[in-house]
């Protein structure tokens, strides 16, 4: 098991054509993804890496049925191709594309309530089940299979704890990319209830940042959860005021600091990670403690 | 985008949004012809900076001559060490009430927030959360009348006010809309003279819908120059004031290596997400850009995913042999064909760690020895 996607996931590429589009399909399907076909309009009849490319999302479905969709398009172009994706079936629907207007992007959320579909970013290095699916731009040789499931905010910042769990010998369940951007789709508890119910995952390493209220927010689910919840959190320097990078990275008006975080994160009995290298030895430490039983009479 | 309050106010009236009537100055010589026409008058410096009034950027003046000289003072004068360009003259208002509206967005919940309160004129984050109406909107059906009706019955207004400020709250939202707003504040939206108009206009326009911005909204630079000339070359940077310039892949990461310069007794010099780019060209503006800065040593932490290690080295080496650089170099490398990166790294005489706790230890005692 896993979430989100699984070794059956059959992955449609919008933008496929495009630079971006053509170099990680590539590396998609080396992951062992099954990408079934690819959308670029006018383009259709081709083939990118022996994948059929279609005008559009319906004409795809029709040849053959997707689940999940992955946008590379220019920002400019992703709430039509969300849109199309969404109104063509795609029940996930992963954005990598980096500065979606924020305006597109709450549109773009506001139909995926209604139609009930799941959205990973945008600006999101999407989501990995290693050795079943990969859905992103991410380097496959830094995953191994496991038991751990990993969430973040940000793309190289997990690339490097999730190294660091695999030189470890700690393998993952899957690794979700939430995306960096102010509104973004799949919400850190939206993804800790899929890895609370998932049974393959034993442990959750929770990668965050600064701004906004997710993490304050993801500690009120955690203090609920079974499974033990290691975090890290960058930005602990960061000064009031400034965009760090990510949209979403920003202390305003006193909020979204590091430090509210992580009395919330601790407060909910999460792992607490200070410094980024002690991640793998608090996930150590916790599946550990959490082998004990921890209550006896 | 943070738009200055006369532009804000110049988008309300062309959106139907009332403000007072007023007139925009870059020097106090035709202030005292404007007063004479509209009256005792409220003049206001044009800064992007909250708390405007308590710092004296609003001062008021009951004729010309005692306006041209206010005028002239404010012109002169730096609030929050902002220097004061313009100035907005406005006729002065006799205000009866004073209430705060704004819409802005909900990033938890993904959708359009509305923040309405009768405790307007100050400062909204010393407001009382318990006298803060707020009400989230569904995107697909925006504000309807309705639901304005019952922000201002919530609001204790009754007859023609309740109905003014109702309106206003529909135009705010589309406005709102209309101009891809991040945040769209009237702070306070008063009552004068038995009429509801927005006394102050705040609007910060997101950056990343300036694709479809018409000419209506005005270009506002709140970079510095250092800024701006990474933001052309699509590298996400900030200054800072510390002692280490920084060269990182990624936010997450590049926020990781300046907590951990923190942690280790020093300080950055700015936040420099470089991206994905390994070009030796990208390579060398990025690095160009940090010693304008001129730190006392710089640090690249690069992750190479699917960026190749050898090549980023190749670039930095390339890049050294090119520029002079005066101060310390020290590199980080870890990732896709490491090994190869860091020898030929090495043959170069490039300090390069594979832990970035070493590194930053390294980078730490270069600037420390340099102090000392």
């Amino acid at each position: 098991m896993a979430i989100i996607i699984n070794e059956t996931t059959k992955i449609l590429v919008q933008g496929i054509t495009g630079k971006q589009g053509q170099f990680h399909t590539s590396q998609m399907l080396a992951s062992g993804s099954k990408v079934i076909g690819g959308i670029s309009p006018g383009k259709g009849g081709q083939l990118v890496h022996g994948v059929p490319i279609y005008d559009t999302v319906e004409e795809a479905m029709l040849a053959e049925k997707a689940e999940a969709s992955v946008i590379f398009v220019p920002a400019k172009q992703v709430k039509d191709c969300a849109f199309e994706a969404m109104d063509g079936g795609i029940k996930t629907l992963v954005i990598i594309t980096e500065h979606v207007p924020l305006h597109d992007a709450m549109e773009i959320m506001a139909f995926a309530e209604s139609k009930q579909v799941q959205i990973v970013g945008p600006n999101t290095f999407g989501l990995i089940s290693p050795s079943k699916s990969k859905i992103g731009i991410m380097p496959n040789s830094i995953f191994i299979p496991g038991s751990v499931g990993v969430v973040a905010r940000s793309g190289t910042l997990s690339y490097e704890i999730v190294s660091q769990l695999t030189n470890a010998g700690i393998g993952q369940s899957t690794v979700v990319g939430l995306g960096g951007d102010r509104v973004v789709g799949l919400s850190f508890i939206d993804v800790l209830a899929q890895f609370e119910a998932d049974p393959e995952t034993k442990a959750v390493v929770l990668v965050g940042e600064i701004g906004g209220n997710a993490e304050e927010e993801a500690s009120v689910f955690i203090k609920t959860m079974s499974k033990p919840v290691i975090a890290f959190l960058a930005g602990k320097s960061a000064p009031p005021g400034k965009r760090m990078g990510h949209a979403g990275a920003i202390i305003e008006r006193g909020k979204g600091t590091y430090d509210s975080k992580v009395v919330a994160l601790k407060a909910a009995g999460a792992y607490v990670a200070a410094l980024p290298w002690e991640v793998s030895d608090l996930v150590k430490q916790a599946l550990t403690e959490e082998t004990i039983p921890s209550q006896s009479i | 985008m943070k738009l200055y309050e006369y532009m804000a106010k110049e988008i309300f009236r062309n959106n139907g949004i009332p403000v007072p009537k007023g007139r925009v100055f870059t020097s106090s010589d035709e202030v005292a012809e404007f007063v004479a026409q509209i009256g005792p008058v409220a003049i206001k410096s044009q800064v992007l900076s909250g708390g405007r009034g308590k710092a004296g950027g609003i001062k008021f003046a009951s004729d010309p001559q005692e306006a041209r000289e206010k005028a002239r003072e404010l012109l002169a004068t730096d609030i929050k060490g902002l220097k004061v360009d313009i100035i907005l003259v406005e006729q002065k208002l006799s205000i009866e009430k004073e209430l705060y509206l704004a819409i802005t967005y909900d990033g938890a919940r993904r959708k359009p927030l509305l923040i309405a309160s009768a405790a307007g004129g100050v400062e909204i984050e010393q407001v009382a959360e318990e006298l803060m109406i707020k009400r989230l909107i569904d995107i697909n059906i925006g504000l309807q009348p309705y639901a304005a009706r019952e922000i201002t019955r919530q609001l204790g207004l009754k007859g023609q006010i309740a109905k003014e400020v109702a309106d206003i709250m529909l135009k705010l939202y589309q406005t709102f809309r209309k101009y891809d707003a991040e945040l769209i504040e009237i702070n306070p939206l008063v009552v004068a003279d038995s009429q509801a108009l927005a006394a102050d206009g705040k609007m910060t326009v997101d950056d990343d819908a300036a694709f479809r911005f018409g000419k209506d909204v005005p270009l506002v630079e709140e970079k510095t120059a250092v800024e701006k000339r990474a933001a052309e070359l699509g590298i996400s940077y900030v200054e800072l004031d510390g002692e280490i310039g920084v060269m990182a892949n990624g936010a997450g990461i590049t926020m990781a290596t300046l907590d951990l310069i923190n942690e280790f007794g020093s300080s950055p010099r700015n936040f420099m997400d470089a991206g994905g780019g390994s070009s030796k060209e990208a390579t060398a503006s990025a690095l160009e850009i940090l010693l304008s800065t001129q730190p006392k040593a710089l640090l690249i932490n690069i992750f190479g995913g699917i960026t190749r290690c050898d090549v980023v080295a190749k670039a930095i080496i390339q890049v050294k042999e090119t520029m002079d650089i005066q101060v310390p170099l020290v590199i980080r490398l870890v990732g896709t064909n490491e090994e190869a990166g860091i020898a030929l790294l090495r043959e170069h005489g490039i300090e390069t760690y594979r832990k970035i706790d070493e590194a930053v230890a390294k980078v730490v005692a270069f600037v420390k020895a340099k102090g000392a």
